[in-house]
Formats: structure tokens, sequence, C-alpha cells
């Protein structure tokens, strides 16, 4: 039995409001072991902090029971409090009185009860607690970076500034990611290539940033400050030591009919390409779906015409095996695919077209060489309608709940970019609502309406219908003047949502990495652990997360780097005492647990073993400490019950249990 | 029994694993999501931790349900302790049915760290149906009652 120390907490009002605190001290004090019990208004405060200090000194306690939030919040400033107080911070236990109780329930009288119960359960609980040893493990000091767009691309240089390696790896042939799609951005009008290439020569020149393009990550194990991956550099089908960039295969492929998937299918490709002029590596890859080579065994146009001799059709796959320290997530986006709102006629008609085509169909580089040109025939509009929100706040199951939050800005930029460039073309915007939360974000957007002219309505399109003349009519209303609207246009632009890359769920599988039902990353704190998922070393960096602009993804980037570097250089880590032990009288051997264990942590040694006075050998279980990592998995399968989790006993979760239920 | 019934309030524990759904009860909390005070829950590592004796032990001493939940198979913080735990719950709570604590006592569900909706909304209908079943009697070892 410890000497146990309870503290509940008001935490203001938040649990004041509905639980009784003073009454959960005075049924508390009654528990056994209890030798201490006090409230406070702000437990986790310094001075609700020395208030602990001070009972574990003047009353000798051995446990505390802290009652007031979440543990996932504030269950290591308790551990803290009391190491500092001298006592083992594994002999603290929380009593979850807030979220589980006095935020959820309204009547007091129950909650109260509630609360009580609670906090005997975590009483009995920390009666048998047992002081516990963080081990250490090492860390290596390499960073791994998923996704090679200007998220991974910041974080990655920002973490090889601080003198750390890092790799990147992304899947597609040359890094740059979808902002080397964009024409240009908000609410600056900066070119979007002036300033992303700079930072892409900048990490491919890196001393310490290592690129794998066209390369997938395979396979993750272990643990923070110690993970094994196995990257799948895909067959590029070239020597990138022997190719000098200079383009020859592009030009003569014969095969050029396969839509190109960086200019959103609005032009096709040679199946030997780079992506872009500016693409990092300056490396083409063969799609063997589409080489002639591949397909039927004749061709070899580019392994003719290559000075270097680069071609190598018998390339495979290769799998490079890399440990890192931390993991930084940065896959990015795509936007949703809008065929499926068969209203606005994407399928029907080549002139409706999504932003993302829009900025393809404005840039330089793109497939009308910067022309703003219908589709369908060349022609120059006269008439163009954006409509907002599409797949966007959407109450149903089609769309996404969320707002994509880039979509009120981008579109008043091309819009203004638009008017400015042909002030001939007649614009007119589509919104439910604009939002322009940001630095000179609002401005931009007046600027847009006052300054250029542009036509905004408020409220929905319910139809566009593609005329026999070419042109469309848009079916909308005008919710200010109430009214119905019909308008002819050339062009119609629909800003589609964006939602999390395809792969992100896969990665977040081999991670363990927590993940939302829009497949958006879970951060392990909404405001306070913004760039962390709660998987201990892996970190979070752009819209993988969330929807952001480029600036927010700048500084995610830079925030996940210093939460990186921050494990880096640190040389060893404290691993969690909380891991499954053997009891060696009860074990044995029979290999059960071993078969269960996903991390490989438990093997057995023979050895001599004094039962009771009897001495014998035996098999018997041995775990890893360092590679445990306490899911427990092993006690439940254990036969003879000789494998227990320590912090998570059976004797404590059935002393809960019955707490719980007396 | 009816008047028996009317009073009624079950005693519900819920095992909750720490990474998914501890998160998505505390989601559910901030997010001011009200469901009954009867679920009490405790916070396993994951839920391959809950031994089938926990849930008979809830059982024993006078619980009127016991829900578990976890990850989404899938996204499971060990990979696969989540599968370990639907493998060993269908198990046991064929056999709970077969002694006559009936497979409405009894559920599994995932519960991600985002799902504090989900969590509250399971919570509800749970407590419903156990209150529905009314206070179990087949396991209970009176001894236990205080």
């Amino acid at each position: 039995m410890q000497r146990v120390g309870v503290f509940v907490c008001h935490c203001g009002s938040n649990i004041a409001a509905t639980v009784d605190v003073k009454k959960v001290v005075e049924m508390v004090s009654l528990e056994p072991g209890v030798v201490h019990a006090e409230d406070y208004q702000y437990m986790c405060s310094e001075a609700g902090q020395a208030r602990i200090d001070a009972a574990i000194k003047e009353k000798g306690l051995t446990g505390i029971v802290v009652c007031s939030c979440s543990p996932r919040m504030h269950e290591a400033t308790f551990r803290k409090a009391a190491e500092r107080a001298g006592l083992n911070p594994y002999m603290v236990e929380i009593a979850n009185i807030r979220e589980h109780c006095s935020w959820i329930h309204k009547d007091m009288e129950e909650a109260t009860k509630k609360a009580v119960v609670l906090a005997r359960a975590a009483i009995a609980k920390v009666n048998l607690n047992a002081p516990l040893q963080p081990g250490e493990s090492l860390v290596t000091k390499r960073a791994l970076v998923i996704g090679g767009g200007i998220a991974g691309i910041q974080t990655a240089i920002d973490i090889a500034d601080a003198g750390y390696e890092v790799d990147i790896v992304e899947k597609t042939p040359s890094i740059g990611g979808r902002m080397s799609q964009l024409d240009k951005t908000f609410p600056t009008l900066d070119c979007s290539a002036c300033i992303l290439t700079p930072k892409m020569v900048e990490a491919a020149a890196h001393e310490k940033i290592t690129i794998y393009t066209y390369s997938e990550v395979d396979k993750v194990t272990g643990f923070v400050g110690d993970f094994t991956v196995d990257i799948r550099k895909k067959a590029r089908s070239i020597d990138m030591n022997k190719c000098t960039g200079c383009g020859v295969c592009q030009e003569k492929c014969p095969s050029k009919k396969t839509p190109s998937e960086f200019n959103r299918g609005l032009n096709t490709r040679s199946a030997i390409y780079t992506p872009f002029a500016q693409a990092i590596p300056n490396v083409p890859v063969i799609d063997r779906d589409a080489c002639i080579k591949f397909k039927t065994g004749k061709c070899g146009i580019c392994e003719k015409v290559c000075q270097a001799g680069a071609i190598d059709y018998e390339q495979k796959d290769e799998i490079v095996t890399q440990k890192y320290g931390a993991i930084v997530v940065a896959t990015g986006f795509d936007v949703i695919k809008v065929d499926q709102y068969e209203e606005y006629a994407y399928s029907q008609s080549k002139d409706v077209i999504t932003s993302l085509e829009l900025e393809r169909i404005m840039n330089a580089a793109g497939p009308t060489k910067g022309h703003l040109e219908r589709l369908s025939d060349g022609k120059h509009p006269k008439e163009m309608v954006f409509i907002q929100c599409v797949g966007s706040r959407c109450s149903d199951d089609k769309g996404k709940s969320y707002c994509s939050k880039i979509c009120c800005m981008y579109t008043a930029k091309h819009a203004m970019l638009i008017r400015d460039k042909y002030p001939d073309v007649n614009v007119t915007v589509f919104y439910i609502d604009v939002r322009t939360p940001g630095k000179n974000f609002d401005e931009f957007y007046r600027r847009a309406v006052e300054d250029y002219g542009v036509n905004y309505i408020k409220g929905q399109v319910g139809k566009v219908a593609p005329q026999p003349d070419g042109s469309l009519l848009v079916q909308g209303v005008d919710l200010i003047d109430n009214k119905q609207i019909l308008k002819k246009a050339d062009m119609v632009v629909l800003a589609a949502a964006i939602e999390p890359e395809k792969d992100v769920r896969r990665i977040a599988t081999m991670l363990t990495a927590s993940i939302d039902t829009n497949n958006f990353l879970t951060e392990s704190h909404a405001k306070l652990r913004p760039v962390e998922s709660p998987t201990a070393g892996v970190f979070l960096s752009g819209v993988c997360q969330g929807p952001k602009d480029i600036p927010e993804t700048v500084a995610q980037a830079g925030a996940a780097a210093v939460k990186a570097i921050g494990l880096l250089a640190k040389d060893k880590l404290l691993t969690n005492p909380c891991t499954a032990k053997a009891d060696e009288l009860m074990c044995n051997g029979c290999s059960t647990c071993a078969n269960v264990c996903p991390y490989g942590a438990i093997t057995y040694e023979t050895k001599e073993i004094n039962d009771h006075g009897i001495r014998e050998t035996r098999r018997v279980a041995s775990v890893n400490n360092a590679l445990c990592q306490g899911c427990g998995a092993c006690t439940v399968a254990c036969p003879s019950g000789a494998m227990d989790l320590q912090g998570f006993s059976n004797r404590q979760i059935l002393a809960e249990v019955d707490a719980i239920c007396r | 029994m009816s008047i028996e019934n009317e009073t009624f309030r079950p005693k519900i524990v819920a095992f909750c694993c720490n990474w998914c759904s501890y998160a998505g009860a505390d989601l559910a909390g901030s997010s001011r999501l009200v469901y009954p005070a009867d679920v009490k829950i405790i916070r396993v590592p994951c839920s391959c931790r809950v031994n089938p004796m926990f849930i008979l032990r809830a059982f024993e001493k006078g619980a009127d349900g016991v829900i578990m939940c976890g990850c989404h198979p899938g996204d499971c913080h060990y990979s696969t302790g989540n599968y370990y735990a639907r493998r060993r719950m269908t198990l046991l709570f064929s056999m709970l049915d077969f002694i006559g604590v009936e497979n409405g006592r009894t559920r599994v569900e995932w519960v991600s760290a985002a799902e504090g909706v989900k969590f509250s909304t399971t919570m509800n209908e749970f407590v419903e149906k156990i209150t529905s079943l009314g206070p179990n009697v087949r396991l209970e070892d009176l001894r236990c009652r205080n």
C-alpha cells in the first residue's frame, strides 16, 4: 500500500462548474492508502505544482493521483513535478475528470459521483504502481522527408542547414510538387517558379541533402530515434550518373501520346520524359507502360540517340535501406475528381476546367504557352465564370466537409490576372462566402473587385449546360438580389476541393501515425503540438496535416524541421519504461509471446532458475526493453500468465475494474 | 421489475486504447458531446492489452455492459494489436453469449482520435442498449456486491 496524495483540480470553472471538487476531496479521503487530499484552482500552474511538491515532502507521499484533465495533456507535467520532489515519475496517475466527466455531463450530482469513481480507480491503480526507470536508446542523426514539394524541400533545407543529413523521397521524377505547377502566387503575384526553383536547386546542391526521386517508401520499422526505412528507387531505365540531361531522347521518342501528368492531362508527353523543363534532377524516366520498346520489344530510338549511353532498359527497382532518427511527412495534396459533379459538365465540355488546369493554361511553359484560350477551339474567351466551393464545405458524402482554404484567394488571383492581361474578358465569380483571413488577403480580394472590376455574385450554380454553339450556359442564383441568373460563358473554372495525396494512408499505416476520416494526418495536439504526430519521431509538414497556402506551408515546414532538429540534437533518448516483463518462475518457454510481438522484442534464454528451492535449467522469455514498445499483446497471449506489462499490469487494471464496478 | 427498470442506471466499463479511442473520448469531451455518466473509461496502451479476464472480472463485479474501443483496423499504433483484440473478443463474446451474457452487453468499436462524434454516439447507443437489457445478473458474483 502506498501513501497516496490526491490533488483535485478546479481547472478554473472547467471542472468546478459541474463537479463538486470539495465533495470529491471529502470522498477520496476515505479511500485506502489516501493520506492527503486537496483541491486547487489550477493544479498545472506553478503554484499548483508547488502544492504537490510540498505535500510529497511533508506527508512523505509515495503515490500521487491528480484529478484533472486528460493524461494526454498534463501527465508529463505532473510526472516532472513529482520527480522534482524526489518521487519516481511513474508513481503518478491521472484521473481524467475534465474531458471524460465535467465537460460531457450536465448534472452536478452525477458528474461528481463519476469523478469520485474515476478518482477511486486511479487511487486503486496507484496503490499497485511500482517505480520504473526509463532506459536509453541512441539517436541516428539523419532525417527522412517523405515528399519533395515546397513543404518537404523547406523542411529538408532547414534540417540540413542545422548540420544533419537529410534524405528526401519523392515519388514523381522531379521534386517541386504542386507549387511547380502554379503560375503566380497570392497575394503578391510572385511568379511561382521564380521563388520555387532556387529552393529546388538549393536542396539539390546541399551537401547534406540526398534526393531520391521516382522513389517510394516501401517499409518502415523501428521507433523514434532509430527508424529503419526501405526506399524503393523505381527503375528509371536511365543511368543517372551518365545522363547529361540534353533532352534529345525526349525529342526523338516516337511515343508522344501519353497525357502529361504535370500539365494535368491538357497536353501529351513522350514516353521518356522529364515532367517539366526545370525538373530536378534533370534526368528523364521511361514510362514503361507507354514505351514502344517495353511494349513490343522494337524501337530503342532513345538508346541510339543518347550520346552518353545512359539508357538502360534492363534497370530494375532498387531497395535502399537507411536508418533515420526522425521522419517528416510532407506528402501534400491533390485536387478532387470533379467529374462526379455532373451538373458542372466537366466531362462533357473541354471548356469546363479546374483551377489547377487554369494555372497550367496561364503558365508561359504550359500547354497554351500562357495564352488564355478555350481548349475546345482555341478561341479567346470573352466571358469567364468561376464556381467556388466545388466539393468543399459539402454536407453530403460526395464532397468534403472542410473548407479547402486556398480557393477564395487563388480565384481572386486568377480573376485579377485575367482582367489585367485581357481587359476585354468579363469575369464572374459565384461564391458562398469569400474567406480571406491572412496578411494582405482581404486587401487583395478587394483589389480584384474594386480595381479590376471582377463581378462577384453570392450564390451557387445549379447547372452548367453546354450549348450547340460551343458556349456554356451557367444557371445560378444571386442570393443578395434573390433572383435566378442565366449567364452565357465561354469558359467555366471550378475551384475544386483539395484532398490529401492518395498515398498518405499507406504511409500513415507504415509509420503507425494517426490519420483522420478525411485522410489528413492527425497532429499531437491541435493547438500546442501542431507539427508533431502522436507517434514519436514523426513530424508533419504542409497540407498532409490540413489545407494550407504556401506561406503557412513554409512556416509549418520550418516548424517541423525545428522539432526534428530538436530530436536529432540529442545523443540518447529515454525510452518508455512501461514495457513487458516475464516472470521467470511462471514462464514455461512456450514461445507464444514471441509469436505475437510486433517488434521481435522477445527472445528466449536458457538459464538456471531457483523455483522455491528447486534448481533447474529452464527456457524462459526475456524482453528487450529497447525494442519493446509496451503494447501488451504478449501479456494476453501468455497462457501461464507469466508476461505482464509494467505500468499497466494485470493487477493494476483489475484494481481499476474493481473500483469502477464497486 | 418495472419500478426497478425506471431507476436502473447501468454500470458500464469502457476500455480505450491510448492512441486512438482514448484520444477520441478526449475529443468528445473537448467538443462537449454529451453521453451518460454511466460510462467509465479505463485507459490501456492498446486494445490488445485487454485481457478477456478483465471483462469477465467486470461482469463478475457487477458491470452491466463492457465496451472495448481501439484504433481502426490497419491504423493500430502497434501495427497489429487491434487484430489480436478483434479475434480475442469475437471468441470471448460468443462464449459469454453461450453462458447467458447476451451479445448486446459486449461491444467492440473502432474509434479514431479524430472521431469524437463517433465516440459520443457509440456510448449513447450502448448505454441505451444496456438500459433496455436491464441489470446483468448472469455472471455477477453476489458476494462481491456491497
